[in-house]
């Protein structure tokens, strides 16, 4: 029967091999690969956070400048208390939004546009106003376990009101 | 199939709390694996002002929007235009004006260079810039609004009132101005729709002047002794350009190619963060066509003291004659009368000349058969109280023309200089 000091041993191997697979690589690596990943063109929109519904959702285009597929998996930002990749999907005869299975594929040399309506990061639990003309910074997280850090600016949207619910009108009455 | 937490209304908060909490054991994972040096090193994406190399510049032409001064002033004048004036809210500071003037540059970034605006909800209206310039500009109230007086430039001059003004309010004034022109009205329209929805958060619209030229496609070069024609459109557009009234417009402007044509359109820096800038006279001028029309040619050419038919002055042959004031006839007459528009609209020192860049508008409904058509005269100085006033003193008291126009609406704004990609419209004056 392994003695405590063997299943010890054995967790942190077990740890430390699982930890590296996260990241991809051997402990005491020096500085990694860029990611090869950008996002251009990004906006967000703003919202206040004592608002009904304090989320918000970042666009733009991912970028892919390497020669492999990167995967986004997940996000986090100092401006929501979670951040999600969400796509969007009729379900019951209604757009929603959903968590996207799977994440956010971005194909080699290649480019996956996030846009109202479409693929956006979900910003949950505003932690402060985003106003029009804020930078909102977030981290995403790749399938390796790298991360990009991107910014976004905000713009008042009357669109992008998937956010907050299917079916409440959109915004005001313009002209 | 994923278990789905779907959001909806009643639901979304409480599975985004589920949700919370997953996440909190994958997140303290990847810190304590960036603790060990592991998975680190993070790649910055910041969102991108120039132009996107997959989209190829649109026919029409561009114009470049970087540059030490705004576009749209000596820019080739395009057959539509608009102007809108923008009131700030009362709560606005500098902070929020920054993140305006950083937002609306860089929507007019994109524009002019056929790309969409960021979250463009017609963004195929924006593959086709069709020379698109868009040019910003802030009034005088602005300044001490934002506590910035001591900045206010010395060339931005309040107009006094004059005895000839019908100033209506939803002609005048303003605190921030956007200045659209186009070679195609529906790029114009796409601009100022977009701009106006970007002011959204600062500022209320006041008012729009649209207006329209008969230039379409390159700048207007009038050559020493012809007419030449102009270049684009279906058929050879005639070298000049004329106003509602049938007369030449734009005779005698100061030409670029003349030594002094920057000292008088460009701030030299009063005070420093406005070289580069200029100010704007904004006069929508309502043409009394009813009682225009009861003149033959020789009565509108002795009021105007320019021959209609070739813009020459009453003195000359040709439009690019300078106008002799001394000259009388047989009879020993003034050729060119005291009180035509020419006369007293001559610059009586170097100083006093100014680049105007008109458009015409012909909005009115039935009612306003005499001021729904007319001028929207606009006129780009260095220093509206020097060059400008002096001008439009004596063609307040003295000018013929007076008999048929009505000054209807009155805006001056001082045009801050050009910016650099980074840059945005009006960082010397707010940083």
């Amino acid at each position: 029967m392994p003695t405590r000091t063997t299943l010890t041993a054995l967790v942190a191997v077990t740890l430390l091999i699982l930890l590296a697979g996260c990241s991809g690589q051997t402990p005491a690596t020096t500085a990694p690969a860029p990611v090869g990943l950008t996002l251009r063109d990004s906006y967000v929109k703003a919202v206040p956070k004592d608002g009904e519904m304090p989320m918000s959702a970042i666009f733009g285009v991912l970028t892919n400048s390497s020669d492999r597929d990167i995967t986004l998996v997940r996000g986090a930002s100092d401006v929501a208390g979670s951040v999600e990749l969400h796509e969007m999907a009729m379900e019951g005869g209604a757009m929603k939004m959903r968590e996207r299975k799977g994440g956010f594929v971005v194909p080699a040399g290649s480019e996956l546009t996030l846009e109202p309506g479409g693929l956006h990061v979900m910003l949950i639990g505003l932690t402060r106003d985003i106003k029009a003309g804020d930078t909102v910074s977030a981290t995403l997280t790749t399938a390796d376990g790298q991360d990009v850090t991107v910014d976004a600016v905000g713009r008042d949207l009357p669109n992008a009101n998937e956010s907050y619910a299917p079916e409440m009108s959109s915004g005001d009455g313009g002209w | 199939m994923m278990s789905d937490r779907t959001p909806d209304v009643g639901a979304s908060r409480s599975s985004a709390r589920g949700r919370v909490s997953r996440r909190a054991l994958l997140r303290t994972g990847g810190g304590a694996a960036a603790a060990l040096g592991l998975g680190a090193g993070a790649a910055v994406a910041v969102p991108r002002l120039l132009p996107d190399p997959s989209y190829p510049p649109a026919t029409g032409g561009l114009e470049p929007f970087f540059g030490p001064h705004q576009a749209g002033v000596t820019t080739g004048r395009q057959s539509s235009a608009a102007f809108a004036a923008f009131t700030l809210r009362p709560v606005m500071r500098i902070a929020d004006a920054q993140r305006m003037m950083r937002l609306v540059s860089d929507d007019a970034a994109r524009l002019t260079a056929a790309q969409p605006a960021l979250g463009d909800q017609e963004p195929d209206l924006a593959r086709h810039a069709a020379r698109l310039t868009v040019t910003f500009g802030v009034g005088p109230d602005l300044f001490g609004r934002l506590g910035l007086a001591a900045a206010r430039p010395a060339g931005l001059v309040d107009l006094p009132a004059y005895k000839i003004d019908r100033l209506q309010a939803r002609f005048s004034g303003g605190d921030v101005l956007v200045q659209i022109g186009a070679d195609d009205p529906m790029v114009v329209a796409h601009a100022l729709r977009q701009l106006t929805k970007t002011l959204r958060s600062f500022a209320d619209r006041r008012w729009v002047q649209r207006g329209f030229t008969s230039a379409p496609g390159g700048f207007q070069e009038r050559q020493r002794g012809e007419s030449r024609w102009g270049h684009g459109g279906s058929s050879p557009q005639p070298a000049l350009v004329r106003n509602l009234m049938g007369l030449v417009d734009g005779s005698a402007n100061p030409r670029p190619a003349e030594p002094d044509f920057g000292s008088l359109v460009w701030s030299a820096g009063a005070p420093a963060w406005f070289a580069g800038g200029t100010t704007l006279v904004l006069r929508r001028i309502a043409m009394t066509l009813s009682t225009w029309d009861e003149l033959d040619t020789s009565g509108k050419e002795l009021a105007m003291g320019r021959r209609v038919a070739t813009g020459a002055p009453l003195s000359g042959r040709l439009e690019s004659d300078e106008p002799d004031l001394a000259a009388v006839d047989g009879n020993g007459q003034p050729v060119i009368p005291a009180f035509s528009h020419v006369a007293q609209a001559r610059a009586r020192t170097p100083e006093e000349r100014f680049l105007r860049r008109s458009y015409s508008y012909d909005d009115g409904h039935a009612d306003d058969e005499d001021t729904g058509t007319g001028l929207l005269f606009a006129s780009y100085q260095a220093d509206i109280g020097r060059q400008f006033l002096p001008v439009q003193q004596r063609l307040a008291s003295s000018d013929a023309m007076n008999a048929w126009t009505v000054p209807i609406g009155s805006a001056v704004f001082a045009l801050p200089p050009g910016c650099a990609p980074g840059g945005y419209i009006g960082q010397g004056l707010l940083s």
